[in-house]
């Protein structure tokens, strides 16, 4: 279904604008040509156009002055609704004034065209800020509608939010997955891009996990249910990203506590302006004139909406890229982030074993063959990362006997396979050649002759090196913490850039050498942690910003982070900070343009070089090009970084 | 004890600046965020006083802004 664009209130506001915008242009060409005032003739011709005027000023400010005269009652003097009344009564009082002296009839049209543009400007302001809501939460267009529930034998459609844990859901191929379970029938591919990021669709069959947010592909199947609705991976992450905009940035708070002594300072100056000079010159119309024009450009509203939007719209930048940030205040800071912690394991590299290095390399395939053999229906991460190098099917007879501390013995008639470390080959006299990479080594043994070695390794990932010297680019300070050797962290910190690396840290010293970092930062310097989410909660709670990567369903690490990282990706890193810097530039940008532009249109108020008109255009004009401004924060980025 | 609470019509950014800051002159009101973006109020407050805190919050936003609804 097609949503309408506007509301049925947006309409009708519209429409009201529209027909009092068009009674305006037309009464105003007809006035300028053909002076109503004087075609009526009389002493009384002014009332003419005043009331065609005072027409179309009620029809489009109606609810301005019915807001202003309510307000004013609550005791709110300061209003904005109650600020253009006065302005624009006091042009009409301005212009009758003038009539009745028998001065040039004028006013009339700048007090109606104040109140108009000023709508304009409200409406506009109202479509911009409704509908950045409404592209971030299409965004996160993740949340399930509805939940097929197996009850009694018989499927029944409900809410997921009425399912229980422990009920079977059952999931149709096309459709979201709406609570968090572990499959119990069927074999599927989820497609999972909404949470993870991850292009390539998840195989899963029973027995497996399935978050809520998933979108099932191929076939149905059947799951248990073991989270309830608000408990569940899609509402937290819903959540999340509703919730961010409440955490203020710095800038927010400043520019409305900023509003809230401009609106009566300008006030009070348009007084001053009105009742010093008037007094001394005697020329109170003029003076009054400019004081109205005072007090059009009091409204701070402008100012106010464009920095929370721009921060909103970075928010929603961030998403679109699966980065969740979890409030305005955490771009603000990773904006200025200058070092960048990261855990190796996980982070920086893949995490998983992979066989790295064979030697010598011409005889790599038997080495492997013969690993494989003697790795065969082992579980521990260097079997595997053999088992899955060799990719084939093995079809040995051999006789398995693990050598504790040392490694494995397989023999058939034909062959005896050894397979393990030095002290292996020592045990059994074989001359070996010697590998010093850095990595766990196996050495590989036929029939008591030395075949040649395995070095496996944790690998870098394949953006790694690309993200940390585009964070060095930046100026950013990088430091990597693990708890590997000395030998295998300087390895991996030389590949990956690093500017700096701790090793052999037990987890209790990463949370110290993190504090020591920030012990010793200068106060302007921002401290990022950037982890897996395992076992580093306390460290991302103590970071100035922590960012947990591929953390969806890790509850845990969603709590303890600032900003999710949705997607294994780190390039999401300086995608973020790009975002962030992007983000705060813009609202910059708004403050000192907004300001320069009203603190411009008061001076030149106060000398009576400009008139009425130009005050509404510079306060209307401001809102909408500070508004347009924030809402370039969330267009597209390049993902990639070179 | 914290809660939040959706908000109805609230069009203007300056005025939920102005909902907040009287929020939390409130009396019992030990924390209160206004988000004009997505239109939500938070408040915190002793679990004891909430409902006398929360009646307090509607009138002190009905006047400053009377067009926005709390709901509740």
């Amino acid at each position: 279904m097609i949503k309408p664009v506007l509301s049925k209130k947006e309409r009708n506001t519209l429409i009201r604008i529209i027909v009092s915008l068009c009674a305006f242009i037309v009464l105003i060409a007809v006035d300028k040509s053909i002076d109503i005032a004087a075609s009526v003739g009389g002493k009384y011709g002014w009332l003419l156009p005043l009331f065609l005027y005072l027409a179309i000023y009620i029809t489009i400010g109606y609810d301005v002055l019915w807001r202003a005269v309510r307000n004013i009652a609550h005791g709110q003097v300061f209003d904005e609704n109650f600020l253009m009344m006065i302005a624009t009564v006091g042009a009409f009082a301005l212009g009758i004034y003038h009539s009745v002296s028998g001065l040039a009839i004028e006013g009339f049209d700048e007090a109606c065209a104040v109140l108009l543009f000023y709508q304009v400007g409200e409406f506009f302001q109202r479509y911009a800020t409704n509908k950045s809501r409404k592209s971030i939460s299409s965004l996160m267009d993740i949340r399930p509608d509805i939940a097929n529930v197996l009850r009694d034998g018989e499927v029944v459609t409900v809410d997921p939010s009425e399912v229980a844990v422990g009920e079977t859901v059952v999931i149709y191929p096309g459709e979201k997955v709406p609570l968090d379970g572990i499959c119990t029938k069927g074999v599927t591919s989820l497609d999972t891009k909404a949470l993870t990021g991850e292009s390539l669709p998840r195989e899963i069959a029973s027995g497996d996990e399935v978050l809520s947010g998933f979108v099932n592909l191929t076939a149905q199947i059947e799951m248990c249910v073991q989270k309830e609705f608000y408990d569940s991976t899609v509402s937290k992450i819903l959540d999340l990203v509703e919730n961010a905009a409440d955490k203020k940035s710095k800038t927010e708070s400043f520019i409305t506590k900023f509003a809230k002594y401009y609106t009566p300072a300008v006030v009070f100056l348009a007084l001053a302006l009105l009742i010093i000079p008037g007094a001394v010159t005697g020329k109170w119309d003029v003076w009054t004139y400019r004081a109205l024009s005072f007090l059009v450009v009091s409204c701070p509203c402008a100012l106010v909406i464009s920095i929370p939007l721009s921060f909103f719209a970075g928010i929603g930048a961030g998403s679109r890229y699966h980065i969740l940030i979890k409030g305005s205040n955490y771009l603000e800071q990773l904006a200025k982030a200058n070092i960048f912690v990261f855990d190796k394991t996980g982070t920086l590299t893949k995490g998983n074993f992979a066989v790295s290095e064979i030697t010598p390399k011409d005889n790599a395939d038997e080495i492997l063959r013969l690993a494989a053999i003697a790795e065969q229906g082992f579980a521990h991460p260097i079997a595997k990362s053999i088992q899955a190098a060799y990719g084939k099917e093995i079809n040995a007879d051999h006789t398995l006997t693990n050598l504790a501390g040392m490694g494995i013995k397989a023999e058939n008639g034909k062959e005896a396979i050894l397979c393990g470390n030095e002290k292996l080959m020592k045990e059994f006299g074989i001359e070996y050649q010697k590998n010093d990479g850095t990595g766990t080594v196996v050495y590989v043994a036929k029939d008591g002759v030395f075949a040649g070695s395995i070095l496996i390794a944790d690998q870098l990932k394949d953006e790694a090196k690309s993200v940390i010297c585009d964070l060095n680019s930046m100026g950013a300070h990088t430091v990597m913490l693990t708890g590997d050797n000395e030998a295998v962290a300087k390895k991996v910190a030389e590949e990956a850039g690093v500017s700096e690396y701790k090793s052999s840290l037990l987890p209790d010293d990463k949370v110290r050498e993190v504090e020591a970092l920030l012990a010793e930062k200068r106060p302007k310097d921002v401290l990022c942690f950037t982890g897996d989410g395992i076992n580093d909660a306390p460290v991302l709670m103590r970071s100035d910003i922590g960012i947990a990567m591929g953390a969806v369903g890790s509850d845990a690490a969603i709590e303890a982070s600032d900003i999710v990282l949705m997607k294994d990706d780190l390039s999401g890193l300086p995608l973020a900070k790009r975002i962030a810097k992007k983000t705060m530039r813009i609202a910059y940008e708004n403050i000192a343009f907004s300001l320069a532009i009203k603190i411009a249109i008061l001076i030149l108020s106060a000398l009576g070089i400009t008139n009425m008109w130009i005050a509404v255009f510079g306060d209307v004009g401001v809102a909408v090009l500070a508004i347009l401004n924030a809402m370039r924060v969330n267009r597209k980025y390049k993902q990639t970084t070179k | 004890m914290k809660k939040v609470f959706k908000l109805q019509n609230l069009d203007c950014a300056n005025c939920a600046a102005k909902m907040e800051r009287g929020i939390l002159k409130i009396d019992g009101v030990s924390a209160a965020s206004v988000s004009f973006m997505s239109q939500k109020l938070t408040v915190e407050a002793e679990e004891e006083s909430f409902e006398r805190v929360m009646d307090e919050v509607v009138k002190v936003c009905r006047r400053i802004e009377p067009d926005c609804k709390i709901i509740r």
